[in-house]
């Protein structure tokens, strides 16, 4: 539920949906943010430059020249979204992944602190449903969840000056892919071949805030044949 | 036939701009778009564009083009020193926020700015380039926009689509506001700072280091003490949002700033003091003014007022 709206300066606002970080809040954060697209597609609403789902706020910025904060608060406090479901289009994806030992970069690490072998880490990895919770950072860089409890890590210590593009990595319950070669803390697990971002295509992320991913184990070999559309 | 300068020094942050791309932040795409918007407007106002076509955005050092076709009518806005080389190589001040026309073979040699950051060179009938996701900013770290998503490169050419012979001899005259108090909202996590550094954060004043570009500004000044946790969970991010990470000094983030993070944020600067916060060169020492919604609002009227007042200046 909505709990709080508050403004970022003078061109954004803060939907707040509770301290909580959980999939149930998430999912009413990311109904909000398509109620939010709808209505700016329909013409409801003018002046919305960008919205940002987050765990749990939806981050909205305007343009000052069109709207101004109390106009768009007002038309947020009239709608009523609460029978907004979640986007038919949100999707199951499969994500491709080799956890061979040349990509798993941390699996020593893993091993070490979570007290299990790397055949049971990958178990459990690729039994996970993932839920994408959002996307940003840099583009197309998706935080999905929720890892079993068993595999809770903190970041590295030490952040890696590059971590490689398609890299896999957990944090806490969380798991990302990195979609540029970019510095990075997170435990590197291992690697996949899908290019989730080109800015060239239509929809230039394939996955989207709300989807759901199943990762699916390749072999080195695969990894290295393996052809973007 | 095509149109275009040579690039002979790509100067130091050259690329292009326009107002930046929208919509897409949700998928961890920023807007970007030029830095300082009132003078981006201005420079393609100076060569009788559109005012949202697409100029070349430089910064501190910028590039030295030679011009390879016929004849182009040009502007370089802000406060800039550049030299007109002719054939001969005899050198010439050029005078900025005024168009003037070059010939084949002439050079311009954007040597710096002058107690700012930001120049824009705008063209008229524009430059010839690529919009991606219907804009050509170019932002770097993703590789996004015209010219492949890269700064200019030594040796490259870069295309423009009309020749120009005739001057239509527009210009401004206008002051960078060098008062360095800069309009602040309260941040979503004030109250994360301790009741002494919420008074310090606008009594002191803060340093622009030398760590600063489109991404964000570092500022160094009196460390500002959280008390309640130095990480948020991860929210999306406003330009000119001001967060404070774990080491106390805050960071205001530009125009090409991170789509979310998880430092918590103190302030939010008001958008009719952007342009001139990015003005300011490293060196500088700001202040910070807490205002209120209403006040943002009426600053960004006048704002406006003030743009438009220069933009009606260049017209007549």
């Amino acid at each position: 539920m909505l709990k709080k709206i508050s403004n970022i300066g003078d061109c954004g606002i803060a939907c707040d949906f509770g301290d909580k970080i959980s999939k149930d809040t998430n999912k009413e954060v990311i109904k909000f943010f398509s109620f939010v697209q709808d209505s700016t597609k329909a013409k409801k609403i003018k002046g919305i430059l960008n919205c940002t789902p987050s765990y749990n706020k939806l981050i909205i910025n305007f343009d000052l020249e069109k709207i101004k904060s109390s106009e768009l608060i007002q038309f947020i406090q009239k709608s009523d979204y609460s029978k907004i479901t979640l986007p038919e289009k949100n999707k199951l994806i499969e994500i491709p992944i080799c956890y061979d030992e040349e990509f798993a970069l941390d699996i020593k690490t893993l091993e070490q602190k979570t007290k299990l072998n790397f055949k049971e880490i990958i178990k459990e990895h690729l039994k996970t449903d993932f839920f994408v919770y959002m996307i940003g950072f840099v583009p197309g860089h998706p935080f999905m969840g929720d890892l079993n409890k068993e595999l809770y890590l903190k970041r590295l210590e030490t952040p890696r000056v590059r971590v490689p593009k398609g890299s896999v990595g957990i944090v806490e319950k969380f798991c990302n892919i990195y979609t540029f070669d970019s510095p990075g803390g997170w435990n590197i697990i291992g690697k996949t071949p899908l290019e989730l971002f080109n800015i060239n295509k239509n929809n230039p992320s394939i996955l989207s805030p709300g989807d759901s991913v199943q990762f699916k184990s390749i072999t080195k070999k695969e990894l290295l044949s393996f052809k973007n559309e | 036939m095509s149109n275009y300068f040579k690039i002979l020094r790509p100067g130091i942050n050259s690329t292009f701009q326009d107002l930046g791309r929208f919509g897409l932040q949700h998928l961890g795409i920023v807007p970007s778009g030029c830095m300082d918007r009132s003078l981006f407007y201005l420079a393609n106002q100076l060569v009788g564009n559109e005012v949202f076509e697409g100029v070349l955005e430089f910064a501190y050092q910028g590039p030295l083009l030679e011009l390879e076709s016929e004849s182009a009518e040009i502007a370089i806005a802000g406060k800039v020193n550049f030299n007109v080389i002719d054939k001969n190589g005899k050198i010439k001040q050029g005078v900025c926020n005024q168009s003037f026309v070059i010939y084949k073979g002439e050079k311009i040699d954007i040597i710096s700015t002058v107690k700012s950051v930001y120049g824009y060179l705008s063209i008229y009938g524009g430059f010839k380039l690529d919009k991606v996701k219907e804009s050509i900013s170019t932002l770097v770290r993703a590789k996004i926009g015209s010219n492949d998503g890269e700064k200019l490169k030594l040796g490259e050419k870069i295309f423009y689509n009309q020749i120009k012979s005739a001057n239509s001899k527009k210009k401004i005259e206008f002051n960078f506001d060098e008062n360095n108090s800069i309009r602040v909202m309260k941040g979503l996590q004030f109250s994360y700072f301790s009741k002494e550094s919420q008074k310090n954060f606008f009594l002191k004043e803060y340093e622009i280091t030398k760590l600063t570009d489109r991404m964000g500004m570092r500022l160094e000044g009196e460390k500002l003490q959280n008390v309640i946790s130095s990480n948020i969970k991860s929210e999306g991010i406003t330009k000119g949002s001001i967060q404070v990470p774990g080491d106390g000094q805050p960071i205001i983030l530009l125009s090409d700033h991170p789509t979310i993070g998880g430092y918590p944020k103190i302030a939010n600067v008001i958008t009719a003091d952007y342009d001139k916060l990015v003005q300011k060169a490293p060196g500088t020492k700001i202040n910070f003014k807490l205002v209120d919604i209403s006040i943002a609002e009426s600053a960004f009227e006048e704002y406006l007022k003030r743009l438009n007042n220069n933009l009606n200046a260049i017209r007549l």
